[in-house]
């Protein structure tokens, strides 16, 4: 998007929030959150480009509160005044006309505060019609398949109390799988703000090399324990799994939590294993649905202990707690897992025979109660023997439960941390990603 | 609207070889009740248009939120040039006949229109589930929820189509959590989001209501006490509430053709259904008969026509155990060169359309449940997925429901919590050794089946009788 286009949806935006606040009645509350991108979408399949295209989407969510009561409306917001007025004056007025069918709400939160904030990232992104010509001219010997997402992804939020941020940023996602003859494959992301050609061979030679060792036989291995190394993506994998069912202080609350155990004291996780949400990288925006700023850096799990779950002002009024800016799912936005002491040169030997896992696939509770997870391994996972890597495996499904692959069985963490970006794309362009080391575990559960 | 994107496409200053338009106008509410009180009030409404373009070969694609006309022309120069920028790189070269000239309309049946209720009584009706939940002190949580969507879709192109399709659909759930220490369940009517159909706002009071309400309440706490699902190898009887499951991820995924073509294999994964396998794959026992079928009246995936404007017909799959034919839209079909059906569909107006299950059924035979209990001397049956895990090959998986009874010499006897089984594909359904008749035949739906890159999550209907698989490995919770 160009400079003075990104520009016009801010005073677009700017505008509806203070037309609002104009039109709005004494008793009433109101917030609006901004969701836009202009994203162009370049899909690969056997190094051929599947499916290309451009999406200008952008939408507003309008919350309407007033005598204890509220309801929504979102709709589409183009950057065009009068159509994005029509819509907004039509929604301000059903929404007025709903609420006063609707039940009491004893824990509605009312904007409040003064935050401010106003952040505009540029990059320096392909061009368009560039983007086929660059990606596969690299990879074009290969079975390369994945895709391209780039753009500009625009988040925003005004309210009643005068709350008002702009967030907007440049970015590219390249997500992306080599496949051998066999049908094994290796994972990469490439992900940035700027296009770095040099960065990008770079990237594609290491998995060429990956490669090479997805050419051996697979091994087909049986069910059991067996002593694993995790590599970043992987654990990337486990940890999001904090976010559905576990960290949420809404969740411990209502017996919907993995981590209630851990709440509750009778279980905790090994000293190895420490968890924060960090925004100091600025790669997703501090401010949640109700305008309030997430504090830089959050503690949430601490040498094993769980010291702080995440908590949004609703969950704070139903509960009587103290709210620390999570969102309205309450789920993990910055996450980080602090490095351990493995150094890279010593993976393989301290593995020594077992299993290193690249990747893991759809995961999912199990038995949630008792942390348990099941899912499968994916992408270049390796049989290793006396240090050495032997050969690729034919996949397997885990079944194992958190307390123990991060408490009693975590033999170490890496010394170093890889930042694992979020591809999703989801309604829109996902932000952010995962700060995480590899992890070595004894005794991870193999079930079929 | 027609008069509008028939303008536009004639308008266009572009040279291209097929342009489509396909706009959609969608509005869903969403309402939801948490222990009685209000947690979500809303409505959403989006509006836009896809446009695609064919330039030797290559299709390009721009997807715009302002059907302004000068939007709706931007878009198709952005579309132009995407697919002029791919030409040197394209992986097929696609032709019109992908897009075949197709005129008619769908719309949902229904008897009652969505404002045929107020925001506050259908607020009511869900806070009096909530309460009606509420068997036992220990219910510590209950929860229920409405949403509908109405969504119009116009699909023009130069070659002369014009398909409008209206669609009317409603998701309910409601569900409760019993707590005693440590010990937490949860169950809910078929699990999470599966009462999904098309029609109006008579779905919202389905047939014996408040009967199942209180069930659902009463068979939470029913499994704080419950003993844990043994582990052992034995006879699976799945209720139609998890057959949808077992269904869309065993059967609907592998034999998607875009995945067999590799098109997912970054993401959702590929098969381990090869293109070869058409016509000739034993896929499971001859039990077995499944068919794509958009025309099931009241069905989440109905619809006459799929998003490039294929016409949808009733088609066998896998027919007395063989596979047949395969989940590919008429570009997959091109590409891989074997029969498909009518499944191009996209999530809305902003994402290409790929080939999706639509509705996926399990044909009934002649058991009755009665009959399919009573002939068993050991078994587990289970209810209502809570959990769902397989591989990108859609081989080896692993499912969890939320209630079972142990079967005990032709009886359901014991109640059992945490029931989990494992299997892979074609080992599980080559075990099918009975099926249920059309009285036990029953339609779920999610609209949740995520897919693509860039990602879409749609909605699919499947219908299944009660079913019997043998020697299945069953287990329980814990860790």
């Amino acid at each position: 998007m160009k400079i003075e286009e990104l520009s016009a949806l801010e005073v677009s935006f700017n505008r509806l929030i203070e037309t609002l606040l104009i039109k709005k009645a004494e008793n009433e509350q109101f917030t609006v959150k901004l969701s836009s991108e202009r994203s162009q979408f370049t899909r690969f399949n056997h190094a051929k480009v599947r499916q290309t295209g451009c999406v200008a989407d952008g939408w507003i969510e309008l919350t309407l509160m007033a005598d204890q009561r509220s309801s929504v409306r979102q709709f589409p917001f183009t950057g065009n005044w009068e159509l994005d007025w029509q819509l907004a004056y039509s929604a301000l007025q059903e929404l007025r006309d709903e609420l006063i069918l609707l039940p009491i709400d004893p824990y509605l939160v009312l904007p409040s505060g003064t935050n401010t904030s106003r952040e505009v990232h540029s990059g320096n992104l392909l061009p368009e019609e560039a983007v086929v010509s660059s990606v596969l001219e690299q990879v074009n010997e290969l079975d390369f398949t994945g895709i391209y997402a780039g753009g500009i992804v625009i988040k925003g939020y005004g309210d009643s109390s005068g709350q008002k941020h702009w967030f907007a940023t440049d970015s590219f996602t390249l997500d992306y799988s080599l496949f051998s003859t066999s049908g094994q494959a290796v994972k990469g992301t490439f992900a940035g703000s700027d296009w770095n050609k040099s960065a990008y061979i770079a990237k594609i030679s290491e998995a060429k090399k990956q490669l090479e060792l997805l050419a051996r036989p697979c091994k087909e291995l049986p069910r059991g324990q067996y002593k694993t190394y995790f590599a970043p993506a992987a654990v990337a994998d486990l940890l999001v799994m904090l976010s559905w069912g576990a960290i949420s202080e809404a969740d411990i609350q209502q017996g919907n939590s993995a981590l209630a155990a851990l709440s509750r004291q009778e279980k905790q996780l090994s000293p190895a294993f420490s968890l924060k949400e960090n925004f100091q990288r600025g790669l997703v925006p501090r401010f949640n649905e109700l305008g309030e700023m997430a504090a830089p850096e959050l503690p949430v799990i601490e040498k094993g202990l769980l010291v702080n779950t995440l908590v949004n002002s609703r969950t704070a009024k139903e509960y009587q707690k103290t709210a620390n800016g999570a969102n309205g799912s309450e789920t993990l936005r910055a996450p980080e897992i602090s490095p351990g002491n493995l150094v890279f040169e010593q993976i393989l030997p301290r593995l020594d025979t077992g299993l290193y896992l690249s990747n893991l696939h759809y995961l999912n509770w199990s038995d949630r109660q008792t942390g348990r997870i099941t899912g499968m391994t994916r992408y270049a996972c390796f049989w290793v023997e006396n240090g050495e890597i032997i050969a690729p495996i034919e996949n397997l499904r885990f079944d194992e439960s958190l307390y123990r692959f991060w408490g009693e069985n975590l033999v170490d963490l890496t010394n170093f941390q890889e930042f694992i970006p979020e591809v999703g794309t989801y309604d829109s362009r996902q932000l952010g990603g995962s700060l995480v080391p590899g992890m070595l575990v004894e005794n991870f559960t193999y079930t079929l | 609207m027609w008069s509008e994107l028939k303008k536009a496409i004639a308008s266009f200053d572009i040279p291209a070889d097929w342009i489509g338009i396909r706009a959609v106008k969608e509005t869903s509410t969403s309402r939801s009740v948490r222990d009685g009180l209000p947690q979500t009030n809303g409505k959403s409404f989006t509006v836009g248009a896809m446009l695609e373009v064919l330039v030797n070969g290559c299709l390009g694609y721009a997807a715009t939120n302002s059907l302004e006309p000068s939007s709706l022309e931007a878009a198709a120069q952005t579309a132009y040039k995407q697919a002029l920028a791919a030409s040197e790189w394209w992986i097929h070269p696609f032709r019109e006949s992908e897009r075949p000239k197709v005129v008619g309309e769908y719309k949902s049946p229904f008897l009652e229109p969505f404002d045929a209720l107020s925001p506050g009584e259908i607020n009511d009706l869900l806070v009096r589930i909530c309460q009606t939940l509420k068997v036992d002190d220990k219910i510590v949580q209950t929860i229920a929820g409405a949403s509908t969507i109405e969504r119009e879709s116009w699909f023009v192109s130069s070659n002369g189509s014009e398909v409008y399709q209206k669609i009317l659909s409603i998701a309910t759930h409601y569900g409760a959590t019993a707590q005693d220490g440590s010990i937490v369940q949860q169950r809910s009517n078929n699990g999470s989001q599966a009462n999904c159909y098309q029609g109006g706002l008579e779905l919202l009071k389905q047939e014996n209501l408040w009967h199942r309400v209180r069930q659902i309440g009463e068979q939470a706490v029913e499994l704080l006490t419950a003993e844990e699902c043994p582990t052992t190898r034995t006879n699976l009887v799945l209720a139609p509430d998890q057959m949808m499951l077992q269904i869309h991820e065993s059967v609907g995924h592998p034999l998607e053709i875009d995945r067999i073509l590799g098109d997912e294999r970054n993401y959702a994964g590929g098969s381990f259904v090869n293109k070869s396998d058409f016509g000739n794959l034993v896929y499971g026992s001859p039990l077995m008969n499944i068919t794509f079928d958009p025309t099931v009246a009241g069905e989440f995936a109905s619809y006459g026509f799929d998003d490039t404007g294929a016409v949808a017909t009733r088609e066998y799959l896998v027919k007395e155990g063989v596979l047949q034919r395969g989940l590919g839209s008429l570009e997959s079909q091109a590409r891989a060169g074997v029969s498909g059906v009518a499944c191009a569909r996209a999530s809305s107006w902003n994402r290409p359309a790929i080939d999706r299950m639509g509705n996926l059924n399990l044909e009934p035979l002649n058991a009755s449940f009665e009959d399919i209990i009573s002939g068993i001397e050991h078994g587990v049956y289970m209810e209502s997925n809570r959990s769902w895990s397989i591989d990108d090959r859609r081989y080896k998986f692993q499912f969890g429901c939320e209630y079972a009874k142990l079967i005990e010499n032709g009886k359901l006897t014991k109640t059992l919590r945490n029931p989990n089984y494992r299997a892979t594909t074609p080992e599980f359904w080559h075990s099918l050794i009975q099926v249920g008749n059309a009285e036990n035949w029953q339609m779920y739906g999610t609209p949740y089946c995520g897919k693509g890159e860039p990602n879409q999550a749609i909605w699919v209907g499947h219908g299944s009788p009660v079913c019997v698989f043998a020697n299945v490995e069953v287990f329980g919770g814990g860790s």
